[in-house]
């Protein structure tokens, strides 16, 4: 896979889902090349993040460590 | 069981920042409910039970975000309650999307103007005032399905498969809803963002 807007479907679904074996590989061969998807990718890092305004109230915090798929 | 202070402690100050709040609550719950007055009444909730639990906030995070927080669970209950009630307004994926084929070229390559530029430290961003109205006036630019979709997995946190159950989707087309919605925002908040750092 050495196309960019594949490889965006791959950073968009490792945010909703654990990747397969195969997918992490192209996804990690496609970014090592293009800086733009680097970019890309990191972007939708920071949207994934988007929450931090919405965080719950206090006494649900505890439960809100785990990463997030 | 909460020792510390809220910041909050005069009545009067507490109902004026929850008034000055209001309409952001009211166009984010209308959002996910479509419904006007579905909207003013989980907002109205949402505000008296921030009210009630004045007490239990501590200062963490900002005393809006904790409302947020609150009402992200009273537009969940609407949203379960207009389903029952058989008011639900489905989702509708258009299946074509010419804003996303305009940023690649037909090799899959992005097109030169959509190519993403950086956007510099994004932990800061998430600090910033500028940042946030740019996200907010993209989310308002986004097709509603998208900004539904969108909201509800990274704004309230649901995972996709929970989102397929609170909407009725199938979680393939609910990625493919998140990964275009994740694209036009990318693109709106860019153009914003990079255009506000060059003016000031």
């Amino acid at each position: 896979m050495n196309k960019c807007q594949a490889a965006t479907r791959l950073m968009s679904l490792k945010r909703d889902r654990p990747l397969t074996l195969g997918e992490r590989a192209a996804l990690r061969l496609h970014l090592a090349m293009c800086s733009a998807c680097r970019e890309c990718d990191r972007q939708f890092e920071l949207l994934h993040h988007v929450n931090r305004r919405f965080e719950p109230p206090t006494e649900d915090r505890m439960t809100d460590d785990a990463p997030r798929h | 069981m909460n020792q510390s202070q809220p910041h909050v402690t005069d009545d009067e100050t507490l109902r004026q920042r929850l008034e000055a709040v209001r309409p952001r609550l009211v166009s984010f719950a209308l959002l996910h409910l479509c419904d006007r007055c579905q909207a003013e009444d989980a907002v109205q909730d949402a505000l008296l039970t921030a009210m009630e639990k004045t007490a239990s906030f501590q200062g963490h995070s900002g005393y809006e975000t904790w409302v947020f927080g609150i009402l992200k669970y009273k537009i969940l209950d609407a949203m379960r309650a207009q389903k029952k009630n058989g008011q639900w307004q489905p989702l509708e994926d258009e299946s074509d999307d010419d804003a996303i084929d305009r940023m690649f070229q037909q090799n899959g390559h992005w097109s030169p103007q959509a190519r993403p530029a950086a956007w510099g430290d994004p932990d800061l961003d998430l600090d910033n005032q500028v940042f946030w109205q740019t996200f907010d006036a993209c989310m308002i630019g986004l097709p509603d399905n998208l900004a539904r979709i969108f909201s509800l997995r990274e704004l309230m946190g649901l995972s996709t498969a929970e989102i397929c159950r609170e909407v009725g989707i199938k979680e393939n087309n609910c990625w493919v809803m998140l990964h275009r919605a994740r694209l036009r925002l990318r693109s709106c908040i860019e153009k914003g963002w990079l255009n506000t750092e060059t003016a000031s």
